[in-house]
């Protein structure tokens, strides 16, 4: 969906300047540029690598790298297109259009040659080059100027006096191209606050389309870039539409995107938004290989539907309210706006649902599933949060559905299986135990009159016939004995629980699976919590990849004066012109701008705004919200290369990632990018643009570490790429011959410190074994023997203060640290991980990583590395949580510096990145209904726009403790739980934080038991939506992270202690109860289809040995593994179609892939595997697991329901705690 | 009475207690301007850290020297603080080169209000030992007998602690006596006027801030 909206306006030659400036300043940028040539003519000069005679330096190391040399030149000529329509093209475009692609790719190099050789093109000629390619281009070299000045004081300062002797011929040759490409910029950047902003966009929260331009004439798709022939027509004459197919072809085409933006056209500002949303959509899909664009685009299906839903899209002009900003003759911007030709009737049947896009209204019933994975959010991004139709949290009011679950959706899936098995039981339960149960559905009706929304009244009576409040509610508190329960677990996966609020609330309420809250209706008082003895907290993913994400741009940012919340779907508009917050209740007036409505084109419907109509929002931030200009993305590589990493080998496939996820990174022309390397002295290496090849530099004085050219380390990813990828071609070879085997860790943080402090950016450190060297070295703690003691697990905590000391320094300046462990022994992971914990970094640990011995885990470094290089991030993050007056944050828990109460200081986030947050309720919540909780997420993105991401929560509040436990999210409590566990077990002990999790059951289990008196004592009575929290607790307890008595190194331990504080809740519900499936009997009934392809869903096992049956198979998936275990006796034609073996004999021991096979079963079994795999922070590997294999006991070890030597089976458990609870 | 070594001890007590009162204080608006948003933990605790170790070893070294004066009552009602303080010293996060106040741990409401509390109490503590160690001190420590301590309505109080005969209560106007309590008062106002200058200067800073810099006060 970029836009290259592009206008006949002054603007757009005011940005030509720039442009041209950053083109040529930006060597890369240029197609033919001069850049590569006299790279080469130095080449033979300069064959060896400039080694500074005056450090101690082993010159057989680099006659790999000059060998590697020669073969440059050829390489080089084919950089420009390798780096921009290669990456553009071939990765995005090629596919979703195939009719249009020779014309494509033939205009665009004629285009993109206009635009760098005449001097002030034509605007017309803008808009007609293909859209990505301009956008990145212009919005790039925008970004560039706009950034220049504050990095040009770096020039002057490092010029100045050649104080690193070291090289100066290098210096002198990386100084004056450095002075010249910031004075150009500098020049350039004076053309720059012409260029005006008056840009209005917002996102489409209805799938809608919605385009402006800045002049009122022209009416324009901006959409269309691949069609550059057509839009360019467009964009001179007509006013009139562009054709719907094509405005959907293209919609789709990006994976169901549906973001949009109608701001002033042509600004790079949009052009950037727009092209990043894009980008950001694509990353991901990438990031999976199976899940190619063609997959989410032509599937036949969609394309069907498509003219459907465009057919009542008319589009016509309207006036912005950012008029007084318009800077030429427009008056007005100018939208053509592409809306449905009864907006109101949309709006009020489906627009409030704020996950629900055009598609879901689909009337094609047959197609329901396709347009589900396109509309449904989650379905393309995130399989493993809710792939299925999920009818509790996001009620699917359309046509199609609704006569299929006439009576609400108690478990109306629309299509699938039910609880078949479940529902037997659950009568025999129920009927004698009604009885008991409080009167919850009078107490529930109760909330319907929640409507303090003037816009909503009649839209609630509109939807009074599809009204979920009479929906089973009062299952929720069913009590269910659990001693008597067999299946306790359902055969589907667990939704999060809806919050009972009205239906206009619960459509507009935010998305599970960014916000969740361990009570779904908030006790009143303290006291009520206390009583209830459950864990108050929320559960974030605030960064998710999101496939629809209203995007708005507006002058003014409508905040509470006094609390700064931004302005939601729970504030009510007390009159046109005032709202009363949500949060501290100050009556805040409306700002001008905010009683425009660019969606209904309509004045004074200020609750009709999208960022009053969607609970998450995207706002682009003005300057008010920097401290500096936005950093730009700076990527610092520190690599361990002493001898245990080189024989491990994880440099080959770093080095092979990098290179191919290079032009992946994210970032924009300023990106830059750097390499360390490090074993008993550090290494660093210029890789300054002019350089016929990269030098190393030596500093062996460890103890005082200086950098020794400091402005040629850290390089642009363009102008310096060939360099970067000849480092990247030798790096692997260069070390071969090393027999250095200590690792100077801390000395090697400590210089990628000092270079990234100017700028602030992410440093990835592989590290391969214990520092011992220098500062911030480790003696080993762990004594093997102890590993299964089933006492003291001691060293949870970090050895030396030194990591964190250096991780708040990092977070002070804006830069995170990442950590890769591939150890094959003990290298006190505790200590190591604060570096990433205090600095909002990830961690990744990979045990006995070698890439011959053990190639599932260096295929698994490959995936994640993927994922890695090319998943979005945020710089220079702050995240905020506030919350109603009432309540109070506590407790973080998460990889962040916490700066002030409720500040989070991230100096990058990542999409993989969870939080947990633990509650207190200080003042009585008696004269509030709802509370809200509210995320600001604020960071620079990787194309350096600083935007805010706003997450809004609503939740009612009870008086009643049976209330409490109606509204128990499970799943989040025990997430919630493990958090805590986790930080008790390092500041007391392990056993302690065992203590803690079985007392949280017993209390709530007996806190609940006094509540319903009249039940008999002798059953364990849990309310319904209580029933798995048994369970779950006994899963935490076999964990790797608590358990005792069974064999568990310390690192192991402690990974996944930081895995419990850092994962998202889906995933994180996956690490500590795998889900198990049976798979050797997949059938399609109940299926889902995902981007064209057919996904069986097969019924969750409990996990019990009891349902392995030795002719069978099963899948277990752990989050960051799978298992497929074989039984003996397992049906022979279920091995030769999908492991591709005639018997079960012939299975081999180590078996990590399943074949392609052209069967039924094999196809249904990887589109299943495929499925679930998608979107995993960490890509799970595969192991077939054969019954008799000693690898069983791994996945035995998962089936936490059994007996273990250590630990109880969960019907043991129940009675311990039965006999707790009695005593 | 002579000048003892015991009356040395509490006259220098006496003026090291305020500085301790001072610190104690200053503790107390760090944390109050943690919890206000004012500061990062970083920079707050950087400062907090210079004063943990000082106030440690001015109390150790209290107690040493009560303890070679043979003052019992005194060292008794100092020990528990001591040991305290000693099982914070080595309860500090790993190194313990960052006294007891870990930036990161230190936002953490529980951890924010326990050291809030605990700087409370130590105020408490420090204003009670400063006038214990003015006025309620055994008369054998009071170098000057009786000139020390002030005319005052307390007599009775002091009477009933000790229970050592006094009663030559002469007004201590002109005596050493009457210096220490003008130093004593002088050096409270000292800390009060140090105090509020502090609070002055922040007031402002609070203000240019939520203006100008918005993006740590805004998000």
């Amino acid at each position: 969906m970029s836009a290259p909206a592009e206008s006949p306006h002054p603007a757009a030659s005011a940005r030509i300047p720039p442009k041209l400036g950053g083109a040529a300043a930006s060597g890369a940028a240029a197609p033919a540029g001069p850049g590569p040539a006299p790279h080469q003519q130095n080449g033979p000069a300069q064959n060896q690598m400039h080694v500074p005679s005056g450090y101690g330096l082993h010159p057989q190391n680099y006659i790999a790298p000059s060998g590697h040399y020669p073969q440059g030149p050829g390489k080089m000529t084919s950089l420009p297109l390798d780096s921009q329509c290669g990456d553009y093209y071939s990765g995005l475009y090629i596919v979703p259009t195939q009719n249009v692609v020779t014309p494509n790719t033939a205009n665009q190099q004629p285009g993109a040659q206009q635009m760098y050789g005449r001097g002030p093109p034509a605007p017309h000629i803008v808009g007609s080059t293909p859209g990505p390619f301009q956008g990145a281009t212009s919005s790039a070299s925008h970004l560039h100027t706009s950034a220049s000045q504050p990095y040009s004081p770096f020039v002057n300062h490092y010029s100045s006096p050649a104080m690193y002797s070291a090289n100066s011929s290098v210096a002198s040759q990386g100084f004056p191209s450095t002075c010249g490409h910031y004075a150009m910029s500098t020049v350039s950047n004076a053309a720059y606050p012409s260029v005006s902003y008056p840009s209005l966009p917002a996102g489409d929260p209805y799938g809608q389309q919605m385009f402006t331009s800045q002049n009122a004439p022209t009416v324009r798709p901006v959409r269309d870039n691949s069609f550059s022939g057509h839009s360019t027509a467009i964009s001179h004459s007509s006013p009139l539409p562009p054709p719907p197919s094509h405005q959907y072809h293209q919609q789709q085409s990006l994976s169901g995107c549906s973001t949009l933006s109608w701001s002033a056209s042509g600004l790079p500002s949009t052009q950037d938004n727009l092209l990043r949303n894009h980008s950001g959509s694509l990353a991901t899909a990438n990031s999976n290989p199976t899940n190619t664009v063609a997959d989410s685009l032509s599937c036949p299906v969609m394309q069907n539907v498509q003219p459907l839903k465009s057919s009542p899209v008319v589009s016509s002009v309207l006036s912005g309210a950012s008029s007084t900003r318009t800077p030429p003759a427009a008056n007005r911007p100018v939208e053509p706006v592409a809306s449905v030709t009864q907006p109101s009737e949309l709006l009020q049947q489906k627009g409030v649902d704020s996950s629900s896009t055009t598609s879901s209204a689909s009337p094609v019933p047959n197609s329901y599933d396709a347009l589900e994975g396109g509309s449904y959010p989650d379905m393309l991004s995130s399989s493993a949060s809710s792939p299925a139709p999920d009818p509790a949290p996001e009620p699917d009011p359309a046509p199609a559905s609704a006569p299929t679950a006439p009576q609400p959706s108690k478990m109306a899936k629309p299509f699938g299986y039910g609880y078949p098995t479940l529902q037997p039981g659950y009568q025999n339960a129920t009927a004698p135990l009604n009885s008991g149960v409080p009167p919850s559905s009078p107490v529930y009706s109760g909330f319907q009159q929640y409507a303090q929304y003037p816009g909503m009244n009649q839209l609630s009576s509109s939807l009074g016939g599809l009204s979920l409040q009479s929906s089973p509610q009062p299952e929720s508190l069913r009590p269910v004995n659990l001693t008597q329960e067999r299946n306790i677990l359902p055969m589907t996966p667990v939704w999060a629980p809806v919050p009972n609020l009205n239906l206009d609330l619960k459509k507009l309420n935010c998305s599970p699976d960014s916000f969740r809250c361990t009570l779904t209706n908030i006790p009143q008082t303290q006291a009520l919590l206390n009583k209830a003895k459950l864990p108050l907290g929320l559960l974030l993913h605030p960064f998710r990849d999101l496939t629809q994400l209203p995007v708005i741009t507006s002058n003014t940012i409508v905040r509470c004066r006094s609390c700064r919340t931004y302005i939601n779907p729970f504030v009510s508009f007390i009159d046109q012109r005032r709202w009363k917050c949500n949060l501290c209740y100050r009556v805040n007036d409306v700002p001008e701008e905010f009683m425009y409505n660019p969606l209904t084109r309509s004045y004074g419907e200020p609750h009709k705004r999208p960022e009053v109509q969607n609970s998450t929002v995207e706002f682009i931030a003005s300057s008010d919200y920097m401290l500096r200009p936005p950093q730009p993305a700076v990527y610092l590589f520190v690599l361990d290369v002493s001898h245990n990493a080189v024989e491990a080998g994880y440099l080959t496939i770093l080095c092979q990632s990098l290179l191919e996820n290079l032009d992946k990174l994210p970032g924009d022309s300023r990106t830059r990018i750097g390499f360390m390397t490090f074993d008993s002295t550090i290494h660093f290496y210029n890789l300054q643009e002019g350089l016929s090849q990269p030098q190393m530099l030596i500093v062996s004085d460890i103890d005082d570490v200086f950098l020794p050219t400091p402005d040629s380390l850290l390089v642009n990813l363009y102008e310096s790429k060939e360099l970067i990828k000849d480092l990247l071609n030798a790096l692997p070879n260069m070390f071969t011959n090393t027999r250095e085997t200590h690792s100077a860790l801390g000395p090697a943080l400590q210089a990628a410190f000092k270079l990234m402090s100017p700028t602030g950016g992410r440093v990835s450190v592989f590290q391969t074994q214990l520092p011992s060297l220098g500062a911030g070295l480790l003696q080993s703690r762990e004594d093997p023997n102890q590993r299964s003691s089933t006492k003291v697990v001691q060293h949870l905590g970090p050895a030396t203060d030194f990591y964190k000391k250096l991780a708040l320094d990092c977070s002070g300046q804006q830069t995170a640290v990442d950590l890769f462990l591939l150890s094959s022994q003990y290298s006190d992971l505790a200590s190591l991980a604060c570096m990433s914990k205090y600095s909002a970094g990830c961690i990744y640990y990979y045990p006995s990583f070698h890439y011959t011995h053990n190639p599932s885990q260096a295929e698994k470094l490959q995936k994640d590395l993927k994922r890695y290089l090319t998943r979005k991030i945020g710089f220079e993050a702050v995240m905020r949580i506030r919350c109603t007056k009432g309540l109070s944050m506590h407790t973080f828990h998460g990889n962040f510096f916490v700066r002030s109460t409720d500040l989070l200081s991230l100096a990058n986030i990542n999409p993989d990145a969870g939080f947990a947050v633990q509650l207190s309720i200080e003042e009585n919540l008696t004269d509030t209904s709802l509370v809200c909780f509210q995320t600001a997420l604020l960071y620079t993105s990787s194309k350096g726009e600083r935007r805010i991401r706003v997450h809004t929560l609503c939740l009612p509040v009870v008086s009643s403790l049976a209330d409490v436990y109606a509204g128990v999210d499970v799943q989040a409590a025990i997430c919630l739980l493990a958090n805590m566990a986790v930080d008790r077990s390092i500041s007391s002990s392990l056993s302690d934080a065992r203590d803690a999790l079985v007392n949280a059951v017993v209390d709530s289990l007996s806190a609940y038991g006094s509540t319903v008196s009249n039940l008999q004592h002798s059953a364990l009575i849990a309310p319904s939506s209580l029933k798995l929290f048994p369970l779950y607790v006994l899963a935490l307890l076999k964990q790797k992270a608590f358990r005792t008595g069974t064999s568990t190194r310390l690192d192991d331990r402690v990974y996944a202690m930081c895995q419990i504080k850092c994962q998202p809740l889906v995933h994180l519900m996956k690490m500590i109860h795998p889900n198990l499936y049976r798979i050797d009997r997949l059938t399609d009934e109940g299926a889902i289809h995902v981007n064209d392809r057919v996904v069986p869903q097969p019924p969750l096992q409990k996990l019990s040995a009891e349902k392995l049956t030795r002719e069978g198979a099963f899948l277990m998936d752990c989050g960051s593994v799978f298992y497929i275990w074989i039984g003996k006796s397992c049906d022979n034609n279920f091995i030769e179609d999908v492991l591709g073996y005639p018997n079960f004999a012939s299975i081999p021991q180590k078996m990590t892939h399943l074949p392609e096979l052209d069967t039924l079963s094999s196809e249904r079994a990887r589109s299943f595997i495929t499925w679930l795999r998608d979107n995993r922070p960490l890509s799970p590997i595969l192991h077939v697991v054969k019954d008799e294999s000693p690898a069983k006991t791994e996945f035995f070890q998962h089936l936490i329901e059994d007996r273990t030597e250590a630990a109880f089976s969960y019907y043991e458990f129940l009675l311990h705690i039965q006999q707790q609870i009695c005593k | 009475m002579a000048f003892t070594f015991a009356a040395f001890c509490y006259m220098l007590s006496l003026v090291l207690c305020a500085a301790l009162i001072f610190f104690a204080i200053w503790h107390i608006i760090a944390f109050d301007e943690l919890r206000t948003d004012f500061k990062s933990p970083i920079d707050q605790c950087n400062p907090v850290h210079a004063l943990v170790l000082p106030e440690y070893s001015i109390h150790s070294l209290f107690c040493i020297m009560f303890l070679c004066a043979q003052e019992w009552l005194t060292l008794g009602l100092n020990v528990p603080l001591l040991f305290y303080h000693f099982w914070r010293y080595f309860h500090c996060p790993a190194d313990s080169s960052e006294l007891a106040y870990d930036p990161p741990a230190v936002m953490n409401a529980d951890t924010l209000s326990y050291c809030q509390k605990e700087a409370w109490c130590k105020l408490a503590f420090y204003l009670l030992s400063f006038f214990y160690y003015l006025y309620w001190a055994p008369s054998t420590a009071r170098p000057f007998g009786p000139s020390l301590v002030a005319p005052s309505p307390h007599v009775s109080i002091r009477g009933t602690r000790t229970g050592t005969p006094r009663g030559s209560h002469a007004p201590g106007r002109g005596t050493l006596g009457h210096y220490m309590r003008v130093l004593t008062i002088l050096l409270m106002v000292c800390n009060l006027v140090l105090i509020s200058n502090r609070r002055a200067r922040e007031i402002p800073r609070k203000r240019s801030r939520s203006l100008c810099a918005p993006r740590t006060s805004e998000e």
